[in-house]
This record gives C-alpha cells, sequence and structure tokens, in this order.
C-alpha cells in the first residue's frame, strides 16, 4: 500500500514542482491537527495584531542582538518544539499499547514512522540544541562579566537559521511528508530508490540550515569566551559552567562540519546522482554511518556538558559552598571532550566490525564514564557538609544524579560489545538513552530555567507548581521507561508499528500511564509559568541575588540592564561574586561612562526567511524559486555588509539613572 | 551440573568462570527474580552463544552495580543529612578539596573499569559473530570433525529467505535448525539494511546489500521462537517475523525431506526468475518453502547480478582492479544499475538484455571469469582451548580479508576485491 502511495507522487512542472494537491494532508488525523494549528496560529496572529504587539516584537525581540534576547527566544523555541515532540511520543505510546492482537493501531505505517523519525529529530535537533545553546547565550556572557557576545549580529542570525530549520520541520507535518527512515536517516533507505518522495529532502535541508546556525553560534561563543572574560578571570578561574559551555562549543565547531558534510554527500546522492551511499556503482552506506555517527556522539555530549555545569553552579549555591574539587572536574570535562571523539563505532558493534575494532571502541566508551563518575563525586562531595537548600532547582539536580547514574550504568553496559549484540536496537537502548537525556538534559534544563528564571525575569518561579511538576515527571519518567528497560531484556525491537506476542502489552499500557504522568508534568510546568507570570509581584526578586549566588550574573539587577554591568567586574577568585560579597565590595554609584553597545538589526530574520524559502523549494524541486532565494540570501548578505549604523552609545546619563533606579530598589529591598 | 567444566579447563578452572557462576546466582535473585513472570529471553535463552552474552549482562551489571549502590545511597544520605533545617551536621563552606578523596574519586571508577575492560576484551574476541563457535555448551567442546550447518540468509522487502545449500532447500519467514550442531549463518540484504536477529540463539548482526556479515551459534534445547528484523528497514519492518524453531537432528532430516518432497506450502523451485518475483516488496509473508534451490542463487545476490541483463559487482571490480576501462566504461553503466532510481526500473532494464549488452556481458566474463557470483569466506577459527578465557592464546585480530593470508587459502584463487588496486 505504501509503494502505491509513493509511486503515486512521480509528477513534476516547471512552476512547481513537485508540489501538488496531493501534498497536502491525506489521513484524518494530520488533517485535524492541520485545523487545530491553523485556528490557533490565526487566534495567535490575530491577538497580536488587536493589541498592536507586531511592532514591540520585531523591535525588541526579532531584530535584537541583546544576547539575553536571544537566549530567551532559543528557550521559547525549544519550549514550543518540546510540544511539539512530545505530541509524537504520546502518540507513539498509544500505538504501541494499543496495537495488539492483530490490532493494527489507529496509525498507517507511512504515519507511524514519520512519527518516530520527528519525535528523533525534533527533540534533538529542535528542542535539546535549542535549550542548550539559549542557556549559554543567556547566562556566559553574564557569568564571565561581558556586555554581549563577540558577535551580536551573528547571534542572531544563528537563531533564525535555527528557526527556519525548525519552520522546515513544521511545514513537513501539513505539505508533503516527513523522513520515514528514524532520525538519522540511514542509507540506503533514505536513498532516492527507497525514500522517493520529499521526507528525507525536508530532512536534510531543515538540519542543513539549522546546522549553519548551531555552528555559527558555537565559533560565536568560543571567541566570547576565550576574548571576551572580565579583568582577572584567567581560565581556570571561570565559572564551571562557562567551562562547559566552552568545552561543548568547541565539540559543536569540531562535530557539526561533519554533519553538513554527510548531508551534503546524501544531498548529490538524492539531486546529482552521486553514488556515496546507494548499493550502485561502489557506493558503501557503511560510511554513512560511520561519519553520521563521528558527528553523532560528540552530539550527544554537546547537549549533555553545559547541564553538567548547571548541575556544578546549582549544587554549589544551593549547598552554601565551593564546588568540590574545582580542578578535577574542569579536567574531567576536558577528558570527556576528547574522549567523545574516540566512541562513535559503539552505535554499530553489529555491522560486522572485527572483534579488536568492537574491543577498543567498547573500552574507550567504558573509561569515559570515568571522568563522568569523577564529576558524579564532585557533587557528591560538595554537598557533604554543605547546608543544602532543597529549592526546585536543587530537587532536579538530586533527582539527575540518581536517574542518571542508573542510565550510566545501562550505557557502559551497552559499551560491552556481546551485550550490545543482544540489545541493540532494542527498547533497552531506547530507554537507556532517554534515561540520560531525559534524566541528564531535560533534568538540567529544568533546573536552569528554575534557576535564572530570576535572572531573566526578575521574579521567581511559583514553587507550588513547580513541585507538582517535579513530582510528576520524576516518577514518571521511571513508569515510563522502566517497562522498555524490561522489554529489551524480553528481545523487544524498536520502532516496531505492531506486535504479536500479547503478552508484551501490560508493559506497553504501564509505559503509556507513565507518558501521561509525564504530560501532566509538562502541563503543571507551563502552569507553573502562567502562575508566576500572574502572580509575579508577590514573586518579585528586588536583590538581583534569589539565591544567595556565587557567580557574576548574580551581581547584577534581575533582569540585568541592556549593557548587563555598568562597569566591567574585576575578578580576584572562582566564585567571583561570593568573593565579592565576603570581601564587602561595594556597587559603584558614581563615575558612569557612555557604553558602546550594538545595534539590532532586521538581516537576521530576512536571511533566514530566504533560506527557509529556498529549502523549501529546493525540497519541491522548484528550481526557479530556489535560485532566486539563493541569490537573494547571497544579494542581501552583501547589502547587509553596507550597512554601517551597527553601533550606538547609551549616554553616560542614562546609565546613571538606571543604575539610580537600582539603588533605590535594592535600598528598598533592604539589601 | 558443571562437573565436567574441568576437562575444558585443564589447567585449573579460571576464577573468572567460578565469578560468573556467583555472578549468575546473584544475578538470578536479582535481576530474574525482579522480572519474573516475564519472559525475559536475552537473559534466559536456548542457544549458547546467547547464554553467554546474556551471562555477561548480568556480570557487567553486578560489576557497575559495585560502585553504582553506594553512590546512589550516598546521593540519597548526603542529600538528607546535610539538609539547610539540619543544624547539627557540620558545615564547612570553604572545603572544597581533599587530595586522598580526589584520588579516590578518579581511582574506584578507574578499577572497575579496567575489569570491566578485561572482561570486554576477551568475550568480545570470544563471542565475535565471525569467529567459528568452540563449544556447543558448557561443557560439550565442539570435535574437530563435526561441519557446520550452513544457512544463507536473505533479508528481502519485508522478509526472510532462508537457503540451506547442504540440503539445497529454502524457506522464506520459517527457520528450522537441529539442535547441538554449530550453526554457520552467511548473511546479507537485498535493498536495505535490517538486523539479523534470533534472540534465544545469539546477538544479532547487520544484513546488508552487496556485503556478506556472518554469525555462528549453535542450539541446545529445542525450543519455538521468534526472530526478526532488528534494524528499521521501512514500511513493513513491524512484520518482518519469522517463527525459528530447533528440533532434534532426526526431526531436522524428517523436515528437510518433508520440504523437498512437497506439499502445502510448497512454492516449487527457487531459481533466479522465483528469486526476483519473490524479491518485490510484500508484508507478512506465511512461511513458504522451496524443494529446490540454484546453488548458486545466493552467490548472484551478494554479487548483486541475479538479473540476467546485471553485471555483477565483482565483475565491476575487477575491470577496476586492472585500471578500469576510462572512458568506455560508461557502456558498463546500465548493466551495473541495481537500485538507482527505483528498483522496478532497474529490473525492467535489466530483465531482458538486448544483444548488445549480452555481447558486453560474455566479453566481461570472459575477462574475468574467476570469481563471478561467489563470496569469500570471512570466518574466524573459534580458539583451540577455552584457557583463552583467561586471556591466553588469543588469535592477533584477523580482520575479514587476511583470512586468506593462511597456507591452505593461498592455493586458492584469490578474490578479485583483495586483488591489489594500488
Amino acid at each position: 500500500m505504501a509503494i502505491e502511495a509513493v509511486i503515486n507522487h512521480s509528477h513534476w512542472s516547471p512552476l512547481l514542482g513537485r508540489l501538488g494537491l496531493d501534498a497536502l494532508p491525506q489521513e484524518p488525523i494530520v488533517m485535524a491537527t492541520f485545523v487545530v494549528v491553523a485556528l490557533g496560529g490565526m487566534a495567535v496572529v490575530g491577538a497580536l495584531t488587536y493589541f498592536k504587539l507586531w511592532g514591540y516584537l520585531w523591535k525588541e525581540w526579532f531584530t535584537s542582538v541583546d544576547h539575553k534576547k536571544i537566549g530567551i527566544m532559543y528557550m521559547v523555541l525549544g519550549l514550543i518544539m518540546f510540544l511539539r515532540g512530545f505530541s509524537d511520543a504520546i502518540m507513539m505510546r498509544i500505538q504501541q499499547a494499543i496495537a495488539f492482537n492483530g490490532s493494527e493501531g489507529y496509525l498507517t505505517a507511512h504515519h507511524y514512522d514519520q512519527v518516530f523519525t520527528a519525535h528523533g529529530v525534533i527533540m534533538i535537533f529542535f528542542v535539546a540544541m535549542p535549550f542548550v545553546t539559549g542557556l549559554m547565550n543567556y547566562v556566559v556572557p553574564l557569568q564571565i562579566g561581558a556586555r554581549d557576545v563577540s558577535f551580536p549580529f551573528l547571534n542572531n542570525f544563528s537563531f533564525w537559521m535555527t528557526t527556519a530549520g525548525a519552520v522546515l520541520v513544521m511545514m513537513s507535518l501539513f505539505i508533503g511528508e516527513f523522513a520515514q527512515t528514524g532520525w538519522l536517516a540511514y542509507p540506503p533507505l533514505s536513498n532516492l530508490s527507497y525514500s522517493p518522495w520529499v521526507g528525507v529532502d525536508y530532512y536534510i535541508w531543515a538540519l542543513q540550515i539549522a546546522g549553519v546556525g548551531t555552528l555559527l553560534s558555537g565559533v560565536n561563543l568560543i571567541a566570547t569566551i576565550v576574548k571576551m572574560r572580565a579583568p582577572g578571570m584567567t581560565m581556570m578561574r571561570m565559572p564551571i559552567f562557562t567551562w562547559t559551555a566552552l568545552c561543548t562549543n568547541v565539540l559543536i565547531v569540531a562535530a557539526f562540519p561533519v554533519l553538513t558534510a554527510v548531508m551534503t554527500m546524501l544531498t548529490a546522492d538524492r539531486y546529482l546522482g552521486f553514488n556515496f551511499f546507494t548499493n550502485d556503482f561502489g557506493g558503501n552506506p557503511m560510511m554513512y554511518v560511520n561519519l553520521i555517527w563521528i558527528w553523532g556522539h560528540p552530539e550527544v555530549y554537546i547537549l549533555i556538558l553545559p547541564l553538567f555545569g548547571v548541575f556544578s553552579e546549582v549544587t554549589a549555591t544551593f549547598s552554601g559552598k565551593r564546588l568540590f574539587g574545582y580542578s578535577s572536574m574542569v579536567y574531567a570535562t576536558l577528558v570527556i571532550t576528547i574522549l567523545s571523539y574516540l566512541v562513535w563505532l559503539h552505535h554499530f558493534f553489529t555491522m560486522g566490525s572485527g572483534a579488536s575494532v568492537n574491543s577498543f571502541f567498547g573500552i574507550t566508551t567504558m573509561v569515559i564514564s570515568i571522568p563522568t563518575g569523577a564529576k558524579l563525586f564532585n557533587w557528591l562531595f560538595t554537598m557533604y557538609r554543605g547546608r543544602i537548600r532543597f529549592e526546585l532547582p536543587m530537587m532536579w539536580t538530586v533527582a539527575f544524579m540518581l536517574t542518571f547514574t542508573v542510565g550510566g550504568m545501562t550505557g557502559v553496559l551497552l559499551a560491552v560489545p556481546p551485550a550490545d549484540f543482544v540489545l541493540h536496537n532494542s527498547l533497552f537502548l531506547i530507554a537507556h538513552f532517554h534515561n540520560v537525556i531525559i534524566g541528564g538534559v531535560l533534568f538540567g534544563i529544568f533546573a536552569a530555567i528554575n534557576y535564572w528564571w530570576p535572572k531573566a525575569f526578575g521574579f521567581k518561579l511559583n514553587e507550588f507548581w513547580g513541585k507538582v511538576s517535579f513530582w510528576l515527571w520524576v516518577p514518571g519518567f521511571w513508569v515510563a521507561f522502566t517497562p522498555l528497560y524490561v522489554l529489551g531484556l524480553m528481545g523487544v525491537t524498536r520502532r516496531m508499528r505492531v506486535f504479536d506476542d500479547p503478552s508484551l502489552q501490560i508493559w506497553f499500557v504501564i509505559a503509556g500511564i507513565g507518558a501521561a504522568m509525564i504530560a501532566g508534568g509538562i502541563g503543571a510546568m507551563l502552569v507553573q509559568f502562567a502562575v508566576s507570570v500572574w502572580k509575579r509581584e508577590a514573586l518579585r526578586d528586588e536583590t538581583g541575588d534569589p539565591w544567595d549566588g556565587r557567580t557574576l550574573e548574580w551581581s547584577t539587577s534581575s533582569p540585568p540592564p541592556e549593557y548587563n554591568f555598568a562597569f566591567t567586574p574585576i575578578v580576584h577568585d572562582i566564585d567571583a561574586y561570593e568573593d565579592m560579597k565576603r570581601c564587602g565590595v561595594t556597587r559603584p554609584v558614581e563615575g558612569f561612562l557612555p557604553i558602546h553597545m550594538p545595534k539590532g538589526t532586521g538581516t537576521g530574520v530576512v536571511l533566514a526567511g530566504l533560506s527557509t524559502v529556498m529549502g523549501f523549494a529546493m525540497i519541491w524541486y522548484i528550481w526557479w524559486l530556489a535560485a532566486i532565494a539563493f541569490v537573494g540570501i547571497i544579494g542581501y548578505a552583501i547589502a547587509h555588509t553596507f550597512n554601517y549604523k551597527r553601533d550606538y552609545y547609551i549616554p553616560a546619563e542614562s546609565v546613571a539613572e538606571t543604575e539610580a533606579a537600582r539603588t533605590r530598589q535594592l535600598a528598598a529591598a533592604g539589601a | 551440573m558443571h562437573s565436567s567444566d574441568s576437562r575444558l579447563n585443564p589447567s585449573g578452572r579460571s576464577s573468572a568462570l567460578r565469578r560468573s557462576r556467583i555472578a549468575r546466582l546473584a544475578g538470578t535473585l536479582g535481576l530474574v527474580a525482579a522480572l519474573s513472570g516475564c519472559n525475559t529471553v536475552v537473559l534466559n535463552p536456548a542457544g549458547d552463544v546467547a547464554r553467554q552474552q546474556g551471562d555477561l549482562v548480568i556480570v557487567a551489571t553486578l560489576l557497575m552495580l559495585l560502585i553504582v549502590i553506594p553512590v546512589m545511597a550516598a546521593v540519597v544520605i548526603f542529600a538528607w543529612r546535610y539538609r539547610a533545617s539540619n543544624k547539627v551536621a557540620k558545615y564547612e563552606p570553604h572545603w572544597d578539596h581533599s587530595t586522598q578523596l580526589e584520588l579516590l574519586i578518579w581511582a574506584a571508577p578507574l578499577l572497575i573499569i579496567i575489569c570491566l575492560g578485561a572482561v570486554t576484551w576477551v568475550s568480545t574476541h570470544l563471542l565475535d559473530p565471525y569467529r567459528t563457535i568452540g563449544r556447543i555448551d558448557r561443557a560439550t567442546p565442539v570435535s574437530a570433525n563435526v561441519k557446520p550447518l550452513e544457512v544463507e540468509v536473505v533479508a528481502l522487502d519485508w522478509k526472510w529467505l532462508f537457503i540451506y545449500p547442504e540440503q539445497g532447500i529454502a524457506t522464506v519467514n520459517e527457520l528450522v535448525v537441529p539442535i547441538g550442531r554449530p550453526l554457520q549463518f552467511r548473511i546479507t540484504a537485498s535493498s536495505v539494511m535490517n538486523s539479523f536477529y534470533v534472540p534465544a540463539m545469539a546477538g544479532q548482526i547487520y544484513a546488508m546489500p552487496g556485503m556478506e556479515t556472518r554469525l555462528h551459534a549453535v542450539m541446545n534445547q529445542p525450543v519455538q521462537s521468534m526472530g526478526f528484523s532488528a534494524n528499521y528497514s521501512g514500511a513493513g519492518f513491524s512484520k518482518m517475523r519469522f517463527p525459528m524453531r530447533s528440533v532434534p537432528q532426526g526431526d531436522f532430516s524428517q523436515w528437510v525431506s518433508a520440504v523437498k518432497a512437497g506439499g502445502d506450502k510448497n512454492a516449487g523451485n527457487l531459481d533466479r526468475a522465483a528469486y526476483l518475483a519473490l524479491e518485490k516488496p510484500s508484508e507478512g509473508v506465511p512461511p513458504t518453502r522451496y524443494a529446490a534451490v540454484d546453488p548458486a542463487l545466493y552467490g548472484a545476490i551478494v554479487d548483486m547480478c541475479v538479473e540476467p541483463g546485471k553485471m555483477c559487482n565483482s565483475e565491476m571490480m575487477a575491470i577496476d582492479a586492472r585500471g578500469g576501462l576510462g572512458k568506455a566504461g560508461i557502456r558498463n553503466v546500465a548493466m551495473l544499475t541495481y537500485d538507482k532510481n527505483g528498483r522496478s526500473t532497474a529490473r525492467q532494464e535489466n530483465a531482458t538484455p538486448d544483444a548488445a549488452v549480452r555481447r558486453e556481458l560474455a566479453w566481461v566474463r570472459a575477462l574475468c571469469a574467476q570469481m563471478s557470483g561467489t563470496v569469500r569466506d570471512g570466518s574466524v577459527k573459534a580458539p583451540d582451548d577455552l584457557r583463552s578465557l583467561s586471556g591466553a592464546g588469543i588469535d592477533a585480530p584477523k580482520s575479514i580479508g587476511l583470512t586468506l593470508r593462511d597456507d591452505k587459502a593461498s592455493q586458492r584463487t584469490a578474490p578479485v576485491s583483495l586483488i591489489s588496486r594500488n
């Protein structure tokens, strides 16, 4: 059935390429979603127009080059895409819970296979990556005492390119189809012969365009961390989060070009008749598998390292204590950074490498657990002889320590090649990587959101709803994924749509209940945000330092002024702000100078918009449009170089005014 | 039940074995008790290879629990003891370094990983799917004169083809093997990547078009179980499952005779034309049997030249090995096309070669006739005795191609793909 559906899509016209009426939603579920999304979208657009918010959004947010605003926009993007990715997860859980005893469930193969592919792609590229990049964007300049990143316009451009990729993925839901290949699109399945329509093309162009953003933001943050630290902040005095951000961005800059290259080769296979990864003419799909994992394994460390940094900051702050073993923490991070390039083959022990190759990569993988274990011990001994305040960020951190340890253990287990032969591609593997990605990355994001929210918006998050969310999320995670560990040991493989063994059903039902609990946790989190905004006056943080923080971002107001610091702070210790508080450094209240700041520009939005058009045109083979969009991108980028109005000065008086207001605020708060 | 073990370990039972038994006992108590009531085939399989792999899962888990349990306990204890409301607990806000502790926190995981690394190195070599098995079960080594049962496995869209070359029969979606006899699987695929996995028998290995992977295993008990593809391969993937039966040798011979005699599920003779019809995508295919099979078929599948007008990969490689044809080679492109622009198109082009193509093919085959349609043997020999469990006497690593350097093999014609291509 699926085969005929594919062959039907073979028409092409010069004007519209492959685009035709058959690209519109065919399946009732997608049609209903389309209607809901269309209505919701119109409501949002209508509301923005009614309240005349477009100008505000455009001027204050979309075109802003302020790293804080860009950071927040990344977080919003991550949150929206998280809701999409999670709906995919719920759809899978329902399908797998009911497709027994001859039932086909409620999803066709064509639909289900897109759902699990989209879930993986979205959660990694458009949820975890924006969250992580957003955090680094917001926090790093504040932590190092800088006024912005090194290349503020590039930062805005990076964000919009990432968004452009996300837009293409979302378009695939309603126009055409998404890939049905699994999230890494292994050939030959992803070659033209076996995926002839637009799904894989959406995948390729979304990743390529978003990849530009990720790579440039990596360059930007490395330059920022290396060049823009406050005086006195030597490398070994950098906050741990900044350290992990540095390592992550080094990984990004080294790994993402590999993804770009491998996607380019797949594009050449699909568009130009090349044979890098085809069955024909000496093409070799195994090469793709190697290349994509040479990017893919560092990618998981790109995601987790910054959150290790978050946990370090949170543990030290809420234990009221210096981080235990700062230097060993730094070296552990560096060791992980390097080792993450030496383990990629553990993703395909079963491809038939010799025993020695497999053992080598198995053992290097295990070796990574040593620095990771050292980190865990460091957090443990930071808590030791501390005064631990169990605020929400700390609760998430403890939940992380307990959850991640189990995930790490099953990961090392999978690194033993003969054990991997029986567990590879099984639901045990699925449980493992959700255990580390949810238990590590996502819990870390939640800790970070609760931790830095007061800094970003000037009021704390509601604690009650935060706890509801926590107590639904953490047990919900275990209810959802423990059954998958069991199913893996029962020999159940991943990406299955229907089952013939009725004894498995109960486990999928339990997993579904867990997913429902997680849904409750997400709901509670949204309620938490809403309630906090609603009651923001009661939750207001006047001091700028609600948690008795230790690093520089807590020394400025909440939210920080556009220029972050009126005077660049001078750093004498690892925990710079804790050191200032201890030594009684007072805030300067006079002698302000004009501050040199970058100016906002709409170029990022325009270039990313043109990239979206070009990607869309390439996907649908609308060559004329792709050509126009490409010329447009180049032309606009060149034109932008002639824009000389890129900076301005905040006059000393207005700085003095802002700082005076803060002085009054601090006095009122009694600080 | 392990009384005869010492035969295998003339130099005294290695402590690794003893540990693994204790480990299994503890594992049985711990893991299996927790999972009682469900059929965890991975930890409790009927084949010796899978059995050893399952044991390894338990051993490795227990090794890691040595450190994971204390750490998790410490997290809970510290979190409770040093809570802010507990004013009696010591508070040292500036204590952030201790060389002894640092040594401990790096050394403890290191020691565990050294143990686990050793286990990994040895077990990965012993359980290498390319290595012929050295034992039928814990007590019985494979005697030198036993010939393994060969099964050629082809992953098709979306069903499994099994060819029994010794018996001259083939089946689709039905695997029957005798117990107590070493099994040697040669595995390939027709179109996309799959993974051949029978959890009750042995771990999985990918099935890939134009290539061959190997798997060695043995079944120890008569069971009825399932095998499937463990690597997503497209729309019909979920139903790409087949029943696997292991039966006593006598029953196996009977089954073979029954297949040869024909009968209800019988589809006749599996020749190239029948294969090309079978190869077309289909889902949920019921078990089918073929009373006879073209002996050259499997080789042609791996060589991607089952279709009459298709040039074999090995032929292409032979031409390239001799320096290629330069511009003239463009004449071969059509004959080489396998799935470019969709299999059906390519199949049509190759189905009825015209006179020119036939001449061309004849010329190519005359040029490099020695190898078309044969597959080199990528197996690694099992260790002669199991003392290598302790790490002693494991062969130097041999990648697939190097096997042919041994004396016997050098008398054979070298396969084209091994001819130097500078």
